[in-house]
């Protein structure tokens, strides 16, 4: 039954691709990628990810959605036609996919015990875990303690994504484009004139930080953590700003505070590592953390999802805000 | 098969078919308003039947009143977000009219 709602899913997911793929309309494209990414998630979801599922719908399915939109409307709306067939492109497109082919049929049949991947460390981490960190989320562990060298990277990598983009976009275009009247910022418009999204989104604003603020907490012990809150949080965020116009949010939170808490919550995640070296251990070894190396490694883990948290929300706030402001200009 | 699965079923049933029809009319009515008409409607009521059903399913535990939360979300968000695209849809200059004066087939 699993298998084959998993098999409906997948069709579905193929029949996106291709749509995405053949529209020329870019609006349409943006909407159907972020069809994908729920898609996608439901997958991640059948399979037991709960935690990749959470990931891909707050980040891939919400949070890009709105940055496409908000590209879409630095672009034309239309993609440019393309009248020459494109030989060379296909041609490696169909060789790429006759490898992958072949290469699917040495791999191991879905679920498989025997699977290489369920030999190597998968097991030693399932039976440590509890010793070592005693928390009962298993993915929260490996990704916050077992392996995090892999997190700390990944949380340089959207940091150093939010820096290119403040590189590429936050530079205003020059002397001409300045807003009239001397200097001062120009009232909001936003969606003031809405009134019922206005007063809905207020009203569900405070519970969607406070369910990012409990993914965010609550990822030692079920699905989620440090990517997903901080995702669920911006989100909430952006929708205040789209209610309430960039003045208003800039006001409630300043753009130096973004650049700042996208830096901050790196920092906080390798202060951590050095914490570890100078009580004596190894960078990011939490157990020496406390006097009680499981309590450690749970302080450690809470500490540096709490770094990742800050650091993806500053990151998307950051560059949604400079995608908008380049529109404006 | 007890007293409440059968119930559960009967709620998933409809629910669905709620949602069937609404997606053929979002298909296949002849202008916009209409569709979303369509669609909006059948997906509010198909929300209820379906998350009620699920509830019956759970029993009366911790996800059971996840579900009704997210029952209570989705009644408020739902419905603004059909207001919203209306909204946005009349304030960009598509009138509300008879099918036939809707040329572009939108």
């Amino acid at each position: 039954m699993v298998n084959l709602f998993a098999m409906f899913l997948l069709t579905l997911l193929i029949i996106t691709a291709v749509a995405i793929v053949r529209t020329k309309d870019l609006f349409v494209a943006v909407m159907l990628t972020g069809i994908f990414s729920l898609l996608m998630s439901a997958n991640f979801f059948i399979l037991d990810a709960a935690d990749v599922a959470l990931t891909e719908a707050a980040i891939g399915a919400g949070i890009t959605t709105v940055l496409l939109l908000g590209a879409l409307a630095l672009t034309a709306e239309r993609e440019r036609p393309v009248s020459a067939p494109r030989w060379l492109p296909l041609v490696v497109v169909a060789i790429t996919a006759v490898v992958m082919i072949y290469a699917t049929f040495d791999k191991p049949r879905l679920g498989d015990p025997l699977a290489p991947v369920h030999q190597h460390v998968a097991p030693w981490y399932l039976e440590m875990t509890p010793v070592l960190i005693g928390i009962p989320n298993v993915v929260t562990a490996i990704l916050g303690s077992f392996r995090g060298y892999d997190t700390l990277g990944e949380l340089i990598v959207i940091f150093t994504a939010c820096i290119g983009v403040l590189f590429l976009l936050g530079v205003p275009r020059g002397e001409g484009h300045q807003p009239p009247g001397n200097g001062a910022a120009p009232p909001d418009v936003a969606l003031s004139h809405h009134l019922i999204p206005r007063v809905v989104g207020r009203l569900i604003f405070p519970f969607i930080v406070l369910f990012g603020l409990y993914v965010q907490f609550h990822g030692e012990f079920g699905p989620g953590g440090g990517f997903q809150g901080g995702a669920i949080i911006a989100a909430g965020i952006v929708l205040y700003t789209l209610l309430e116009g960039e003045n208003s949010s800039f006001s409630a939170v300043p753009r130096w505070t973004l650049v700042a808490m996208a830096a901050g919550g790196a920092i906080l995640y390798g202060a951590v590592g050095i914490a570890g070296m100078v009580m004596g251990g190894n960078f990011l070894n939490y157990s020496v953390l406390s006097n009680d190396p499981v309590l450690g490694q749970q302080m450690g883990i809470l500490i540096i999802e709490a770094g990742v948290g800050i650091t993806v929300c500053g990151a998307l706030l950051t560059i949604f805000h400079v995608i908008n402001a380049r529109e404006h200009c | 098969m007890d007293f409440f699965d059968i119930i559960s079923w009967i709620l998933f049933t409809t629910g669905g078919a709620f949602v069937f029809i609404g997606g053929l009319g979002a298909l296949r009515l002849p202008n916009f308003y209409t569709r979303l008409h369509a669609a909006s409607l059948t997906d509010s009521i198909g929300t209820i039947l379906i998350m009620t059903a699920i509830m019956f399913q759970a029993g009366w535990s911790l996800a059971a009143i996840k579900l009704i939360t997210i029952l209570g979300f989705l009644m408020l968000t739902s419905p603004t977000a059909t207001y919203a695209l209306a909204n946005a849809a009349l304030l960009s200059g598509m009138k509300p009219g008879k099918p036939e004066y809707d040329k572009e087939g939108y």
